[in-house]
């Protein structure tokens, strides 16, 4: 990959990492009310997948889902402006934090039943075969997901009916307070789509490259030969499932243990042992980015609330 | 004009929007290669092929989203429960993802879909396979409901709901596919939200949809020999429901009774009781009755199955209370 392209993609990630911390802030703050999930951990699966992609490739995910918003080119603007729940928001304010949708920019939004999306991908994969192109799609979803019926009925369709989605589960090794050997019996997620006979990939989560790669690898498959792919990218959530959660099921060493392959860090380090970055450089990303995301608060803070009206507008066409 | 069978008018709306618009493909289970559990897909995987005459298997909640994430990116997808009975699997779906995402979205993603197939049920068929969920529907915002009770209703109707751009809860019955009404020739769609008088008259307004439509019709044809004259109403879509047509019919009659086969209790009658008193109440002489199916679990038993539904008898009983002739 070349260097200008390694440079975007750390650059991706600490834009999402910068974001979610600043949308932490400001929920604590009481500028965004309701559920708010952070990504905070999880960078490197949806800057490294979603840059294996198209831009006419589509994206959909769960209600954790503002990584892959930024990482598709959603305005961050735009996602904070739709966090505060104001007219300028990307979903009109209608959606909140858990219903980004992006339609120019191919986002299928946000969805809050933990599973309910993965029909919605399938449908999509399957529409991109029916009118005969080549577009595939990346549905991302957590380790909570793949016990549900939804997700398995999927994967049945898509191995019978061949449609180009690629499932990424992002396993961080907890669904909200229950932890993955509680909940999934078969702690190789990534087997679990051999019952459909389709390929399952585990990927190191932690590792953007190598998330770049294989999820790439799989996107060739479905785009050229209709063959779906099920990635488990094992990851990690540095805080708790929302930001009403406290965490106490897990212990402070054990987070402190996986703070230490944090993806951001990580790549930092290689980029800079490979020449590729600079600590100024470095300081400079920084820099651009704290501006962004201050920049998408104050829009955000300036913009007016969704006028009244708006309440009954889009319930139908 | 031609009298065909409420079978072959669905038949006809979905050849006619699927040759009409390659983006209109028919999904769902046994639609294809079986032809249909009911025969209403008879012929359409020959003339349009595998590619838009799907079968799936039996996981209504995979192919109901499969329709949702198809009709975000520009199909037009019908999607077939082979009874509404399943759809209770999908309700999830239909719920969150099919009648919410365009609000969700602030009206970036539209889902043009319908999902149709047979509600109610047959007879004896039991507890799990005989029910009346419109009032689950018709609640939820975001969706439209459609309940067609004759043959040119049905196929008018679903050809509106095919090219409606909204997702569409499209109702139609297993007891009904037989029964047999004049369909005009050509081209032609009933526009949703329009109710219809299908018997003209001045004492009582009789209130029925679907396939106690027809009961009320009977009942109304012997009220006719005891000179009791009963207009009876067809709102045909329940949501959006033309009020309109409801509320002058009562105007003029002054009485209101309300027969629906399936449960009472917070039924769909219940809410066209209360848009009757809430805005008719000073129009009504009496209050309104309502004949439903039986608050239970639909039993097995020849019987019990029928003391379950509405009878012709409790019609014409609740008619001649409203009009105080008990």
């Amino acid at each position: 990959m070349d260097r200008e392209k390694l440079v975007e993609l750390f650059r991706q990630m600490l834009l999402i990492r910068r974001f979610e911390e600043k949308a932490g802030e400001m929920y604590t703050m009481g500028k965004i009310g309701g559920f708010c999930h952070l990504y905070i951990g999880q960078e490197a699966v949806a800057v490294g997948a979603i840059a294996a992609i198209r831009e006419d490739d589509y994206v959909i995910a769960s209600y954790r889902e503002h990584g892959q918003a930024l990482a598709k080119g959603t305005d961050p603007r735009k996602v904070m402006a739709e966090l505060f729940g104001k007219a300028t928001g990307i979903s009109r304010g209608k959606g909140g934090s858990m219903h980004i949708f992006d339609a120019e920019k191919n986002f299928l939004g946000g969805h809050a039943i933990v599973g309910g999306h993965i029909p919605v991908a399938t449908g999509v994969g399957f529409a991109i075969k029916y009118e005969g192109k080549d577009q595939v799609v990346l549905c991302f979803f957590g380790d909570g997901a793949v016990s549900a019926g939804a997700f398995h009925e999927s994967l049945n369709l898509a191995a019978l009916w061949k449609l180009p989605v690629i499932y990424i589960c992002e396993n961080n090794f907890y669904g909200m307070g229950t932890a993955v050997t509680r909940a999934v019996a078969g702690q190789d997620l990534y087997l679990k789509s051999s019952a459909y006979d389709i390929p399952g990939e585990l990927v190191d989560g932690m590792n953007v490259l190598e998330v770049w790669e294989r999820v790439g690898k799989a996107v060739e498959r479905a785009r050229h030969e209709h063959i779906p792919t099920f990635i488990e990218a094992r990851t990690y959530r540095f805080r708790g499932h929302s930001m009403s959660d406290p965490a106490h099921y897990r212990t402070k060493e054990e987070v402190n243990e996986q703070r230490k392959r944090d993806p951001i860090l990580t790549f930092q380090k290689k980029l800079i042992d490979e020449g590729v970055l600079s600590e100024e450089k470095i300081q400079e990303i920084e820099k651009e980015i704290k501006a962004v995301v201050d920049d998408a608060v104050e829009f955000a803070d300036k913009s007016p609330e969704p006028p009244l009206e708006w309440l009954y507008e889009d319930v139908y066409v | 004009m031609p009298v065909i069978t409420y079978r072959e008018a669905v038949n006809q709306a979905l050849r006619e929007e699927m040759r009409r618009d390659e983006r209109v493909f028919l999904m769902g289970e046994e639609v294809g290669l079986y032809q249909g559990a009911y025969k209403v897909s008879q012929g359409l995987l020959d003339e349009f092929g595998e590619k838009r005459v799907i079968d799936t298997p039996i996981t209504e909640e995979a192919f109901t989203g499969v329709g949702v994430g198809a009709a975000m990116v520009g199909l037009r997808p019908i999607i077939e429960m082979m009874t509404f009975n399943f759809s209770v699997v999908a309700m999830d779906q239909i719920l969150n993802e099919v009648a919410k995402i365009l609000y969700m979205s602030g009206g970036q993603y539209k889902v043009p879909m319908v999902i149709r197939g047979p509600g109610g049920g047959a007879h004896q068929l039991g507890a799990q396979h005989s029910h009346y969920l419109e009032a689950w529907f018709a609640h939820i915002p975001g969706l439209k409901v459609v309940m067609p009770a004759t043959p040119k209703d049905a196929k008018g109707l679903l050809k509106s709901s095919v090219r409606d751009d909204n997702p569409v809860i499209f109702i139609e019955g297993e007891l009904l596919y037989g029964t047999k009404g004049d369909v005009p020739e050509g081209e032609y769609t009933i526009p949703l939200g329009k109710a219809e008088i299908k018997r003209k008259g001045q004492d009582v307004t009789l209130i029925a949809y679907s396939k106690i439509l027809l009961l009320a019709l009977e009942a109304a044809e012997d009220l006719a020999k005891e000179d009791i004259d009963v207009e009876v109403v067809d709102p045909r879509t329940l949501r959006p429901l033309d009020e309109t047509t409801l509320l002058n019919s009562v105007r003029k009659t002054n009485r209101a009774v309300i027969v629906e086969e399936g449960w009472g209790f917070a039924g769909f009658g219940a809410q066209i009781a209360e848009i009757i008193y809430r805005k008719a109440f000073d129009h009504i002489d009496a209050p309104i009755e309502r004949v439903t199916g039986a608050d239970v679990p639909m039993p097995y038993a020849k019987n019990l199955d029928r003391a379950a539904r509405p009878s012709k008898k409790e019609v014409i009983e609740a008619v001649k209370k409203v009009l105080y002739f008990d």
